[in-house]
């Protein structure tokens, strides 16, 4: 236990000190993690042992992290990228095999250099989409397009692990460490495997669809957040195992999970609650790749090992440019998604590793091979930093002018927190203006209602930080306030303007003091609560008595105007002296009345008689 | 009973209430049979018209008359807002439009100055034929029979009563001979206002 223990803090502590620090010299946390691996690994102060058990445990940290990339994409999103996914992931897995399977072929028997071709042809998905999540590119279309090779080679991984074991040369020696715990499907015939892989693919649909909703409602009915947190990391391991044990990759299950719960009302509240551990894990697991670098077997070879990792990501970068060309993307999108993928990735340390059980090639063939995939994860963060100073820098100035013309007012991301009467109907409004909300409410009752009439609410309390922030509020333009709660709401103003700074804030405020005390916090957009229904229905009421309706429709936007004009000065006074507040009050009060008459009762006669000939004004 | 054609009023005016003279020309023609008022400060106070609305509106009508003040030789902003609106390209105008075909155009206007100012010489410096040309040429453009317009000048505060009742008599004697067809269309294009000579150009039917 203290062992462990120890182990953890070494882990926890170097993360600690290196991420920061390689952030603040803009080198990415990926990066980060990678340098305090090799500072704590054997090669350097040697603090940590058993590397290869952690990396397997940590590896975990993929699974979430594609549990979360699923919650994030709607079924219909991934319909749509079906091209992308199996166009270029296809044509990216088939002829980076070809390529790099072919030049081994010169040094190599053919079945090992298949294997390797194979291997190599896989990307780093933690590596990749952690660092293009940190710099904000996933929505980018060069973004996107990582992502569907990146997708498609998570789905190339089951056939990888049913061809391998075929390529074997070298006699077989040990057992293969990769037997599932619960039970062993192999030993079912051929048909009935099938059957059971497509029965697990059911489940976890059924799951998602029918069984999660009533569960996670009760669950938070009962606001106790950790059991949340329990039920939510319960649903990823436990889909992990079953994918596991059906012989499917836990990553895709967990992915198809994700995808399943992606329009669920919890979704925004299960991201928080992962994000931490997935975060933790994802980060162990590069300090891992970091501390098996073995750098006695790189110092010993060294021409090879560079010319491999040389080769590797040269001949990856030329394909990822050929089927960029092919599928027509333009410069910069191309430029980026080669530089993204043209690295080894984790899943190649487990098929080497499987390889050898296999007995397709042995150590001394595997080894380098292994080390040139690490260097190149590790070369990875630095590529993108080069090409994010010398090649971007250069595209952006060429972009700059057709983006600032195009700017889709759908894209645009506003987050409103609270759903009550009031935000009901902005929200409506602002749905019907083409602008769709996230939506974050805190009643699951409610939350269950609203869903049921369309809305896209979410469930979750917007005062905590990871929440603001699984609703996007880094990248959000704009977050509406409309919470009863006053203390509440003051609560979120203060995180925000702490957090988000650039985040644009509107609150409503239940009266006049309420929106005093939102001025204190220094929100300029606030409307009160019910000042629009009154000013309306007080339009109404000289309608009914008569007046003319344009008179009544003037007299409501003159009251309007001037009472929203007084409400600085009026604020000014009734922070300063509380007495002179209420004369001040009716004075302007008595002021209003004065203007309004003098509106309805301009002297039309002299307007008349200006327009005679016999006028004495001429 | 169902009227020979039927008259359609789009009556503009900001301060309704204080306009003793078009309150009376109003009231005077608001309950005819076949006639529609249709107040377009009242009905669009936020000057958000319903374009659909109105067209339907001027469909299901044979004369369309505009009432208003001559504001700044023009019209008050809402009917102008109407104008930009409504008469869009293909409804009333341009190779498919024909919605307002043959329809009769008149504008009903009130004016503080007297006729005597609206000459080259005069305080005004123009006609009111001159002044209203725009509409004119509108109602062309829209393929519309243009009628010279019906208009009472001269109009302040000071203006007996008689006289208000005078004008809005013989405005309710013109709405009614355009609805029943019993005015002299031919007689009336070569006058110079509608009301010239009301008596001559009102056939007894």
């Amino acid at each position: 236990m203290e062992h462990f223990l120890l182990q953890l803090f070494i882990f926890l502590a170097a993360s600690a000190i290196a991420v920061p620090v390689a952030k603040k010299s803009g080198l990415g946390s990926v990066l980060g993690y990678l340098i305090a691996g090799i500072i704590i690994g054997p090669f350097c102060l040697s603090l940590i042992d058993n590397i290869e058990e952690v990396m397997h445990f940590t590896e975990f940290g993929v699974v979430m992290m594609l549990f979360i990339v699923g919650l994030e994409l709607e079924p219909s999103l991934l319909w749509k990228m079906r091209t992308p996914i199996l166009g270029l992931g296809g044509v990216q897995v088939v002829l980076s095999s070809v390529v790099i399977g072919g030049s081994a072929f010169i040094f190599l028997p053919w079945q090992q250099a298949a294997a390797i071709g194979l291997i190599l042809s896989l990307s780093s998905t933690a590596i990749v989409l952690q660092t293009l999540r940190e710099k904000s590119l996933m929505d980018t279309s060069a973004g996107k397009s990582v992502f569907s090779v990146l997708l498609f080679q998570d789905l190339a991984v089951i056939p990888m692990l049913a061809i391998l074991p075929l390529l074997a040369t070298v006699s077989m020696h040990g057992d293969s460490h990769h037997q599932p715990v619960l039970f062993d499907i192999s030993s079912f015939p051929q048909y009935m495997q099938v059957i059971i892989t497509f029965a697990a693919i059911l489940f976890i649909f059924f799951l998602g669809k029918f069984v999660s909703r009533p569960l996670f409602r009760t669950i938070a009915a009962t606001r106790v957040r950790e059991i949340f947190v329990a039920a939510a990391l319960a649903l990823v391991v436990g889909i992990s195992l079953l994918m596991t044990a059906v012989g499917l990759s836990p990553a895709l299950g967990t992915f198809l999970a994700g995808v399943v719960l992606a329009d669920s009302e919890y979704r925004h509240e299960l991201e928080s609650d992962l994000e931490p551990f997935k975060g933790l894990l994802l980060g162990i697991f590069f300090i891992s790749i970091g501390a098996s670098l073995n750098f006695t077997l790189i110092g010993d070879k060294i021409y090879l090992i560079s010319g491999l990792t040389a080769g590797l990501i040269i001949s990856k970068w030329l394909v990822l440019l050929f089927a960029g060309l092919i599928f027509k993307m333009v410069k910069t999108e191309r430029s980026l998604f080669a530089v993204a993928l043209a690295q080894g990735g984790e899943f190649a340390f487990v098929l080497f590793q499987y390889c050898k059980a296999n007995g397709v090639m042995d150590d001394h063939t595997a080894e380098p091979l292994i080390s040139a995939v690490a260097i190149s994860m590790f070369l990875t963060p630095l590529i993108f930093l080069v090409h994010e100073k010398f090649i971007s820098k250069q595209q952006e100035s060429e972009n700059e002018k057709r983006d600032s013309d195009s700017i889709d007012h759908r894209k645009r991301k506003v987050i409103l927190a609270g759903f009550g009467r009031l935000g009901t109907d902005i929200g409506r409004f602002l749905i019907a203006a083409g602008i769709k909300p996230v939506i974050i409410d805190h009643d699951p009752a409610n939350v269950d209602v609203l869903r049921k009439f369309g809305f896209e609410v979410y469930y979750g309390d917007i005062t905590r930080l990871d929440l603001m922030e699984a609703a996007g509020a880094s990248e959000a333009e704009l977050l509406i306030i409309t919470i009863g709660d006053s203390d509440k709401a003051g609560n979120l103003i203060e995180l925000t303007t702490k957090h988000y700074p650039k985040l644009k804030i509107a609150a409503t405020a239940s009266d006049r003091s309420a929106a005093y005390d939102l001025m204190d916090l220094g929100i300029s957009t606030i409307r009160r609560e019910t000042f629009g229904s009154a000013l309306a229905l007080g339009q109404d009421t000289l309608k009914l008595l008569g007046f003319d309706p344009y008179d009544a429709y003037r007299m409501m936007r003159i009251f309007r105007k001037n009472d929203e004009e007084m409400m600085p000065e009026l604020y000014k006074i009734h922070r300063e002296d509380e007495g002179k507040y209420i004369s001040m009050y009716q004075k302007h009060n008595a002021g209003l009345e004065e203007l309004m008459m003098l509106d309805m009762n301009s002297d039309m006669e002299l307007v008349d008689k200006a327009w005679t000939a016999s006028n004495p004004e001429t | 009973m169902e009227t020979l054609n039927k008259v359609l009023i789009n009556f503009a005016h900001p301060a309704r209430a204080r306009s003793k003279i078009n309150n009376a020309l109003r009231t005077a023609v608001e309950n005819l049979e076949g006639v529609t008022v249709n107040d377009l400060y009242a009905n669009y106070p936020d000057f958000l018209i319903d374009v659909k609305k109105e067209q339907e509106q001027c469909e299901n009508h044979d004369v369309i008359i505009f009432q208003h003040p001559f504001y700044w030789y023009s019209t008050p902003a809402i009917m102008k807002e109407w104008l930009d609106l409504v008469l869009e390209h293909g409804w009333a105008y341009g190779s498919q439009g024909h919605a307002l075909e043959g329809k009769l155009f008149l504008q009903a206007i009130t004016a503080g100055g007297d006729d005597s100012t609206y000459r080259s010489d005069g305080f005004n410096c123009f006609t009111i034929a001159e002044l209203t040309s725009p509409y004119r040429a509108t109602a062309k453009r829209c393929r519309m029979t243009w009628l010279p317009p019906f208009t009472v000048l001269g109009i302040h505060r000071g203006v007996p009563e008689d006289k208000i009742k005078a004008h809005a008599g013989d405005y309710r004697r013109a709405v009614m001979a355009l609805r029943d067809a019993t005015l002299d269309i031919q007689k009336v294009i070569r006058s110079r206002y509608l009301n010239s000579d009301l008596n001559a150009a009102i056939r007894s039917s």
